[in-house]
């Protein structure tokens, strides 16, 4: 699975830190997201797709 | 789930949207139904009171999916019609055109549709901020640079003032408060955001009940306040708050109150379930009835009714939360995790309010029940814990203290 993230919708509401610090973190400046790694770990696939249900700007996307 | 009804979502929208998808991705192949009474499929409405409203973002960029995320969630959409009424004895959904859905599982998600202070109309010149209409509306009239009159010291207001004023428009901001929003921040914040919206140019008129908007040759001239002044406007945005839309259910056995009693699982009753704004739910620990309007609650509350209608009632569990929401002013980000309303005391934890960039706890009987950033992410999500917790204050962060306010 194959994680892409738009810094331009991003809303820096860090909820998918929350879900998956693994793989998201944030911009210290302005809180926009920042892909730690476009490929889901082993385990976090549930968490990942948490996060993208749940972002509140529709800024992160998965694609098998 | 052995029927073939399957699942009807009232409300088109961000918490009805969550329910269907979470279904879906739970692997739920029954039919799945979203009924809008908005011609659109579910947007954003966050940006209406920001990007949107600043011309920054064109319409379609708050679409939440696109049409072909539709289809692949094999959603069948009912977009343009209201629910009228409902029958939960029949299970049977009744449409304002007339038309029936059958369900087997009813999801209310039909949220909350802004208010008008007493005795006022919106058009001609007058506003509320709720639908994207309406902020399409807001922003042609901004377009002309009027006397703009905000009534009510709210986000909506605030956010609104703020984009306002970059357009170069004249702003008056009316509340019944010493400043905006401290009825929901306190104080010490409140006065931090007052101060710079001064600083921008917003005129606040505090402590002030706004009761009639004033119209001549049906057109809106102005706001009288409760003391007999009137502050001239060539457009009013009225921003005072929101009402559930539960009108539909009269008569349906849905226990309605300040939106749809739940219970603790989201449930109401009868196979039918809320989620988002409408909902109102006791708290799994306090038992104290909660309803929320923010963007995330109404995510996550359509993923818990989700996992719940398939759970089965038996095994529904309670819906928790550390509720959060941000807002965008003059280039600051506000962001809050849980609640701030009703609290005791703020303490500013990180930073400095006089440099606007700082964290703050709000504890309310010795414990914290709500932590607010101000252009400190990291710092406010280590103290996001703290309220999930409901931490014990001061001892949580004993050294911490820099300011103390009763308020």
């Amino acid at each position: 699975m194959h994680i892409t993230v738009n810094e331009e919708k991003c809303c820096g509401a860090g909820q998918c830190v929350l879900l998956a610090p693994d793989v998201f973190d944030q911009r210290d400046e302005d809180g926009i997201v920042v892909l730690l790694t476009p490929r889901v770990p082993a385990g976090q696939e549930a968490a990942v797709h948490e996060a993208v249900a749940v972002c509140p700007a529709a800024a992160i996307e998965v694609r098998a | 789930m052995t029927t073939s009804s399957g699942v009807v979502v009232v409300g088109a929208s961000a918490a009805g949207l969550a329910a269907a998808e979470g279904l879906r991705r739970s692997g739920y192949d029954g039919p799945v139904t979203l009924v809008g009474d908005e011609p659109h499929p579910p947007y954003d409405r966050p940006p209406l009171s920001k990007q949107l409203l600043a011309g920054e973002w064109p319409p379609e960029r708050l679409s939440l999916r696109s049409a072909r995320d539709y289809t692949d969630l094999d959603l069948r959409l009912r977009l343009g019609v209201p629910a009228a009424s409902l029958r939960t004895s029949a299970h049977l959904l009744h449409l304002a055109d007339g038309s029936r859905l059958p369900y087997d599982t009813l999801v209310v998600a039909t949220g909350v549709r802004a208010r008008m202070p007493d005795g006022s109309a919106a058009g001609a010149g007058t506003h509320v901020l709720r639908t994207l209409e309406d902020a399409l509306a807001l922003r042609e009239e901004l377009s002309g640079h009027p006397r703009l009159v905000i009534v009510g010291g709210g986000f909506v207001g605030v956010e609104a003032a703020a984009v306002a004023r970059a357009l170069d428009c004249e702003v008056t901001l009316v509340t019944g408060g010493d400043a905006p929003l401290t009825d929901v921040l306190g104080e010490t914040v409140a006065q931090v955001l007052a101060e710079v919206h001064r600083e921008h140019g917003v005129r606040l008129v505090t402590g002030s009940r706004a009761v009639e908007v004033l119209r001549e040759r049906g057109r809106t001239v102005g706001v009288r306040l409760a003391t007999g002044r009137v502050v001239p406007a060539d457009a009013v945005l009225a921003g005072v708050g929101a009402r559930p839309n539960t009108e539909w259910l009269a008569g349906s056995g849905v226990p309605v109150g300040d939106g749809v009693d739940c219970d603790v699982c989201l449930y109401a009753g009868d196979d039918v379930w809320a989620a988002g704004d409408v909902a109102s739910w006791p708290d799994a620990v306090s038992g104290e009835r909660l309803r929320v309007e923010h963007r995330t609650n109404a995510t996550e509350q359509g993923q818990a009714v989700a996992r719940n209608i398939l759970a089965g009632r038996a095994s529904a569990t309670a819906f928790r939360t550390v509720p959060y929401f941000w807002s965008d002013q003059y280039g600051l980000r506000i962001q809050v995790y849980g609640r701030t309303r009703g609290a005791d005391a703020v303490h500013v934890v990180d930073g400095s309010t006089r440099q606007r960039r700082f964290t703050a706890v709000y504890v309310r009987d010795g414990h914290v029940v709500g932590a607010l950033g101000i252009g400190m992410f990291r710092p406010l999500r280590a103290l996001r814990e703290l309220v999930a917790a409901h931490a014990p204050w001061p001892a949580a962060h004993a050294e911490a203290a820099v300011l103390d306010r009763r308020g």
